[in-house]
């Protein structure tokens, strides 16, 4: 589905952006990987090499600073020189009751999960034009759709991704350029496997299909959006929940 | 082709005027061929043409054909008569 293409993940070391780069990869494409963490990026490069997938290209930059993006951007430009999707995955999540969140949080939330994603956006979008094509994945959460006590913080960051989404595909759908977002609900993580056995069950019981979502639940939607199988569709967020209810 | 000649050529094509019009104090928003679309195809057509990838800072900062010069001097090209 995906042969030829170039695409263009944050946060591909582990969970669920480990799992969109390997389904890309699997379906033919050549990734660009990105993350802080080195070790388990190569992990996931060998992964994608016994795939035998086109060689990925990692990255490590840091994904709030502008020019660093555009420096990742260039080097990016100039060896592929094409650009068909980027998912916009890297995000952080910290609960904490609204009178107890830090400035400090609040800003590096917003930095992470907001700002580096428009950063993003923007180049993307630009290298995109050239070719009058491409798609841009950000992956929201059900809670920036729904809200959640205890993530006021990380709430208000996803619903911006939800807001930058659907303003940039009208802006760039005469440009041939799809956004769309991805929400999942609850998903097996390394974020999840660190709640208290009682707080998982509770919100085990929230999601209707009975199961939490696996990081392959997200990685295919996310391939069928970065695919030409998705060609009329833009705008969109795309719940991957299960029928969770917050 | 002169780095000069190129980069009139570039804005001349790209927003659709004779070569003989752009100059140094052709400015951003001040005729109808050069807005904010135009100006995104102007980067895009700038980036071809000296093969660099414009810092999103200075596509905002490019509000003149002089300050285009300058920008792109940053990036190692060259405008020398």
């Amino acid at each position: 589905m995906l042969d030829g293409k170039v695409v263009w993940i944050t946060g591909a070391s582990r969970g669920i952006g480990r799992a969109i780069a390997l389904a890309c990869a699997a379906e033919g494409a050549r990734t660009v990987l990105v993350a802080r963490e080195q070790a388990h990026l190569q992990d996931v490069a060998e992964a994608i090499r016994g795939l035998h997938a086109p060689e990925p290209i990692l990255l490590d930059y840091d994904i709030t600073d502008l020019r660093a993006v555009g420096a990742a951007f260039s080097q990016v430009h100039k060896e592929t020189r094409r650009l068909d999707a980027l998912v916009n995955n890297a995000g952080i999540m910290q609960d904490a009751l609204l009178g107890m969140v830090s400035a400090d949080q609040i800003q590096q939330t917003f930095s992470v999960n907001v700002f580096a994603l428009l950063y993003h956006m923007q180049y993307a979008s630009r290298l995109m034009a050239r070719r009058q094509a491409g798609s841009i994945i950000n992956i929201s959460s059900i809670i920036g759709r729904f809200g959640n006590s205890g993530q006021t913080v990380y709430g208000a960051s996803k619903a911006a991704v939800i807001g930058a989404t659907q303003s940039a595909a009208k802006e760039l759908a005469p440009q041939g350029i799809r956004v769309n977002a991805i929400a999942p609900g609850f998903i097996q993580t390394d974020m999840v496997r660190q709640l208290a056995s009682d707080k998982f069950d509770e919100r085990l019981a929230s999601v209707r299909m009975g199961r939490i979502g696996t990081p392959e639940d997200i990685a295919q939607a996310a391939v069928f959006l970065a695919s030409d199988r998705s060609s009329y569709v833009t705008g969109q967020i795309l719940g991957v929940d299960g029928a969770m209810v917050v | 082709m002169s780095s000069l000649d190129k980069l009139r050529a570039t804005f001349a094509e790209s927003l659709g005027l004779p070569v003989s019009e752009v100059s140094d104090d052709l400015t951003y928003n001040t005729i109808a061929q050069w807005d904010s679309v135009a100006h995104m195809a102007l980067i895009a057509a700038l980036e071809d043409a000296f093969d660099v990838l414009i810092e999103t800072e200075d596509v905002i900062d490019m509000s003149s054909f002089a300050k285009a010069k300058a920008i792109l001097t940053k990036y190692g090209i060259g405008f020398d008569a």
